[in-house]
């Protein structure tokens, strides 16, 4: 039996060295069916074997593989977390979770051997927007629906769903607040210091371009638009930067994310310049992470606009639809709250003539934040 | 004259303070295109009892870097070979003093009530942190003779990931003025890093100069067979230079999670290690080993972050600065390096004979 067991799994080791290097078409689905071969001795083995211990081999459980880019925040944290909440085995399904720590080829090998684990659906969150073709192929040819979340895919669109936020979206909201804000405050605005996230990342994009687009739209002068790589060293140093530039010349702040905005502060408090609700500059910030909404809630940042990592119940929306034979949406925006400091002075703000609602943070809410 | 300006141009240095000089020119030639006033750059004030302005920026934010120089000047000198474990060290000392003060799992600690442990222990432990992590490479490279930059590379790549399991793969917030001190606060006028980083070099130097050390390192550091054999013991000094390197990291890693007040082991000393030996390289030291010159690291430490400072003050953006400091480094590493100082060596040779001639 242990045999039998050992043949099997040579079998798919052989597939996988073959399956991953360069082979004509009918080669890999030889091996791919090879692999299935071999994934189903290996399962009738282990049925024999251990016929008392069910849980792995159980037909009912879905088995989702999950490819995290890494930990490398708070908000990847909530991610995980929530993927690991939803795709427990009490809702039936079992997770094998790869965080690939930033490493793309990584993440590209956790994929390839999702298929040979013949998993039934792949998640990916996929740290460059490149390079998937491939692979993405080899998952179509397995029949496994790819269900991509947060970043996204450039170079192939052979994958079932994509489930994320609206990040132009975001920075349009940013910007229809800003002028309500204005108006209502009866505050000019001067100038518009804005620290971008890394550069190239679909998120620092998506919110350059829908706040690029509203100050075009009302004239606003944008002084200046540095890269503080989504961190608060990078956010602080670009903001020392910005505040001996700029003296004087700016009242508005906007940091792409709340880390930045942390750094953002210090910068201001080292230079002498209020912020916030009842400060000179209006600070504006994106992902509302709990430490973020705090500060919503201390009056420090004016407005927060969410992120949503919580992704996974999207995503299990999705496979059940499949899993029930449904056609789905291809592209899935996940729901966001815009966060506010003040309670009375707007409540929803007009982004494309669409009405939003804006949220005044609470205790309760920051409870509840990730 | 001329022989007052061969004596100058001669001095150890010379270079590295040319270079220097050379990088704050570019901001004087950008003010005057830009219709500022041409000593923009060098306006110092004082705002909120703290002085201000970009010089005291490149001071304050070259704190990290000039306190790492050291301890690799005295790596390399020893050794022949580089540290570049440095960055992550700092990240784990981070990481280690905040879980500490925070209490495991604990992810924002907003007043000193709330502390797990008194912060001063917690700095102390992250210090020696720095320094078990030097002993380890020190160990490493001195006693079982592996290669400097294999041995380092072990923590490079560890040191950062165990700082994440530490802190519970989250960055921990210690929001309080008493731990933003060292980094974000002040004392007197001055703010407190460019006051540590002050510290550190005028107790390296005294150590350097004032006892034998600084003979050994350098002995050590041309011939360490012949050192032995005079009596030195070699491995231990390789050893001891290490310790105080990590010790170095230790503290450069205070100021930087110090800066944020907490400890984002992701990005804390991020490419730091090569900063610093780029600050070595810079201050006319030999990666080879040998006679060093601990005061042109310093130099060379300052001369990047001023690169830094004045991309950030031109308003290059961010995605192509990297571009312009690369061509801003290989004019000063060139300027530096021995054929062109040969080429202008001769050059003044030839004036004196021509003007003996005439």
């Amino acid at each position: 039996m242990l045999a039998l067991a050992m043949v099997a799994s040579l079998a798919a080791c052989s597939s996988s060295s073959s399956s991953s290097s360069d082979t004509t078409a009918a080669e890999t689905e030889a091996a791919t069916t090879a692999a299935e071969d071999g994934s189903e001795e290996a399962t009738e083995a282990a049925d024999e074997t251990e016929a008392a211990d069910s849980t792995a081999s159980d037909g009912e459980l879905i088995t989702v593989g999950f490819a995290q880019v890494g930990h490398e925040s708070d908000w990847r944290t909530a991610s995980t977390q929530s993927c690991q909440d939803v795709f427990c085995e009490e809702n039936g399904y079992e997770l094998v979770f790869v965080d690939c720590d930033q490493d793309s080829a990584a993440q590209l090998d956790a994929v390839r051997n999702f298929i040979e684990q013949d998993v039934d659906y792949i998640i990916i969150d996929p740290i460059v927007s490149t390079g998937w073709d491939t692979v993405l192929t080899e998952c179509e040819e397995a029949g496994i629906p790819v269900i991509v979340i947060d970043r996204t895919i450039d170079d192939s669109d052979n994958y079932t769903a994509w489930v994320g936020s609206d990040f132009t979206a975001e920075g349009y909201a940013a910007g229809e607040w800003l002028n309500a804000y204005a108006e209502a405050k009866g505050i000019e605005i001067s100038g518009i210091l804005v620290i971008e996230g890394t550069t190239g990342s679909s998120t620092q994009l998506g919110r350059t371009e829908g706040f690029e687009e509203i100050a075009e739209n009302y004239g606003w002068t944008i002084l200046d638009s540095q890269d503080g790589d989504f961190t608060e060293a990078g956010g602080q140093e670009v903001m020392e930067s910005y505040c001996q530039s700029y003296s004087g010349q700016f009242n508005v702040v906007v940091c792409q994310n709340d880390n930045e905005a942390f750094g953002a502060m210090t910068a201001m408090d080292a230079a002498g310049i209020s912020y916030g609700v009842d400060g000179d500059v209006i600070l504006i910030s994106f992902d509302a992470c709990t430490a973020g909404l705090e500060y919503v809630q201390a009056g420090s940042i004016n407005a927060d606009f969410e992120c949503n990592p919580l992704a996974a119940p999207f995503v299990a929306e999705i496979i059940e639809a499949l899993e029930a034979g449904e056609e789905v949406e291809s592209t899935v925006y996940m729901t966001e709250h815009w966060y506010v400091a003040e309670e009375d002075v707007l409540t929803t703000i007009t982004v494309n003539g669409e009405e939003q609602e804006l949220t005044y943070v609470t205790d309760e809410i920051i409870e509840e934040q990730y | 004259m001329n022989d007052k300006l061969r004596k100058l141009t001669g001095k150890a240095l010379f270079l590295p303070i040319f270079c220097m000089i050379l990088v704050l020119c570019i901001n004087v030639v950008y003010d005057i295109a830009q219709g500022n006033r041409f000593y923009d750059f060098f306006v110092i004030s004082i705002q909120n009892g703290v002085l201000y302005g970009r010089l005291i920026t490149v001071l304050n934010r070259g704190s990290e870097v000039a306190i790492l120089a050291i301890g690799m000047t005295l790596v390399v000198s020893a050794s022949a070979g580089t540290d570049i474990s440095v960055g992550s060290v700092m990240s784990l000392r981070a990481s280690l003093c905040c879980m500490l003060i925070a209490g495991f799992g604990v992810t924002s600690v907003a007043s000193s009530a709330d502390f797990a442990c008194p912060m001063l222990l917690g700095i102390l432990a992250g210090i020696l942190m720095g320094g078990v992590c030097g002993a380890f490479n020190g160990t490493l490279v001195a006693y079982l003779n592996i290669q400097p930059m294999v041995a380092t590379l072990i923590l490079y790549t560890a040191a950062r990931s165990i700082g994440l399991l530490l802190c519970n793969d989250m960055i921990v917030y210690i929001r309080t003025d008493a731990y933003g001190l060292l980094g974000s606060g002040s004392i007197g006028v001055v703010p407190t890093p460019i006051i540590v980083a002050l510290v550190c070099v005028v107790v390296a130097s005294l150590i350097l100069k004032k006892t034998a050390m600084g003979m050994y390192i350098q002995s050590v550091g041309i011939n360490k067979k012949a050192s032995r054999i005079a009596g030195l013991n070699s491995k231990r000094i390789i050893f001891m230079c290490y310790v105080i390197c990590g010790l170095f990291a230790g503290i450069a890693g205070i100021i930087a999670s110090s800066r944020i007040t907490s400890a984002d082991s992701n990005n804390i000393g991020l490419n730091y290690e090569m900063d610093a030996i780029l600050a070595v390289a810079l201050g006319g030291n030999s990666l080879a080993g040998g006679k060093f010159n601990l005061v042109g690291s310093i130099i060379g430490a300052y001369t990047i972050q001023a690169i830094t400072t004045t991309m950030y003050a031109m308003g290059v953006s961010t995605s192509q600065a990297p571009v312009f400091k690369a061509i801003v480094i290989i004019i000063i590493v060139a300027i530096q390096s021995p054929v062109v100082k040969a080429w202008f060596s001769k050059r003044a040779s030839h004036k004196e004979k021509e003007a003996v001639k005439a």
